[in-house]
């Protein structure tokens, strides 16, 4: 998911030719409290013209606390990008109420209240302790990421490269898009210069559960993917073992060995999932 | 209709395009200086938008400075759109 300023055309325009999964065209932290209104309206106005090719289009509007949130949902909303991301979410019924508003304007034109999804930012301590009311009771959100610059300011302590302090976080986050089949997107490393130190974080990440990560470069998109993307092993192996399964299933037999090593369900669920992300299907 | 303040929105940055609107007397028309580093190959339909937006805005007395570094559409009609909303001290959800 790659981070786009919301005031840069420039940025917005060429966002698409990076191969990124997913585009934020950011109206919250990435623009200045003064230029509010430029950002939304560039942003209301590219949207829909602007070829991002197979991204999927997020926005990410302002807390509803703010003199901008609201703004940004009655200028966003009735164009219905693939997401809102709400920043510093922090308990269900603050998503509810959030849902409520968005719902009023997709009435007022007309919209449906299937279409565009939600993404819940957990970016405060708060967050971090409701995070499975927030990633479980609500249909539209479809994911749920963690900012780590605002939770280490928040819990007053320093980012370091290590993610030490915000480690309890991640897999809390984790867990609880988990147990609600939701995606889970990890924060952003900052330091664009440090490649090695991208994939170790990016590694981990993936690691411990979540299925991607944010970006502020484009830079950082191909290291992600690289860390990502089976490997052709790995998805040779998941096609033998689905392919056996298949078989298997069929003679009425649900525990097999490959190699001399046990096959069953969970391994099978993990093969099925590297055969999605390789886009490979077994006949 | 005319301006109540000077106003001013977008960049000098690639792609982009800044406006600067300031109120004229009353009944003093429309005075536009505009200028593009693609106006060669754009100028007439820079132009164009620009007039279309003045009368749709029904911005009669008004001084409009444009400075263009080879925006698309979009972004020209959004930072005039933000330009003439902040000249009529409109704009809303942003600080001053």
């Amino acid at each position: 998911m790659l981070y786009i300023p919301g005031n840069n055309p420039a940025m917005i325009q060429q966002g698409g030719v990076y191969g990124a999964d997913s585009i934020l065209l950011d109206l919250e932290d990435a623009v200045a409290l003064n230029q509010k209104d430029a950002a939304r309206t560039l942003v209301r106005n590219m949207i829909n013209v602007i070829d991002f090719y197979d991204a999927e289009v997020c926005v990410r509007v302002n807390h509803l606390s703010t003199p901008f949130g609201l703004a940004d949902l009655e200028a966003i909303v009735p164009l219905q990008p693939s997401a809102i991301r709400y920043p510093k979410t922090e308990s269900g019924e603050e998503v509810a109420e959030l849902l409520k508003i968005i719902e009023q304007i997709e009435d007022r034109h007309g919209l449906p209240h299937n279409k565009m999804t939600l993404h819940a930012m957990i970016e405060t301590a708060m967050g971090v302790q409701n995070v499975f009311d927030i990633a479980s009771k609500f249909d539209r959100v479809d994911a749920i990421t963690i900012g780590g610059q605002d939770l280490t300011a928040d819990m007053n302590i320093v980012y370091t490269p290590d993610g030490a302090g915000i480690d309890f976080a991640r897999k809390r986050i984790v867990m609880a898009a988990k147990a609600s089949h939701i995606d889970v997107i990890d924060t952003v490393f900052p330091d664009v210069n440090d490649e090695e130190g991208l994939r170790r974080e990016t590694e981990y990440a993936k690691r411990i559960g979540f299925t991607g990560k944010a970006v502020i470069n484009p830079r950082q998109i191909e290291i992600i993917h690289d860390v990502y993307t089976p490997t052709d092993e790995e998805v040779r192996k998941a096609y033998r073992i689905v392919k056996e399964f298949k078989i298997n299933s069929a003679a009425g037999i649900g525990v097999f060995a490959i190699d001399g090593k046990m096959i069953d369900a969970p391994i099978v669920t993990r093969a099925e999932y590297i055969l999605r992300l390789a886009n490979v299907t077994v006949g | 209709m005319k301006p109540k303040i000077a106003a001013q929105s977008g960049t000098f940055e690639s792609s982009d395009v800044i406006f600067l609107i300031e109120p004229r007397p009353d009944n003093s028309g429309r005075k536009l200086e505009i200028s593009s580093t693609v106006m060669q190959q754009f100028g007439a339909n820079f132009n164009r938008i620009i007039v279309e937006m003045l009368d749709q805005y029904d911005m009669t007395d008004i001084h409009l400075i444009a400075k263009d570094k080879g925006a698309l559409e979009p972004t020209i009609k959004a930072r005039f759109e933000t330009a003439i909303k902040r000249s009529l001290d409109e704009q809303e959800g942003t600080l001053k």
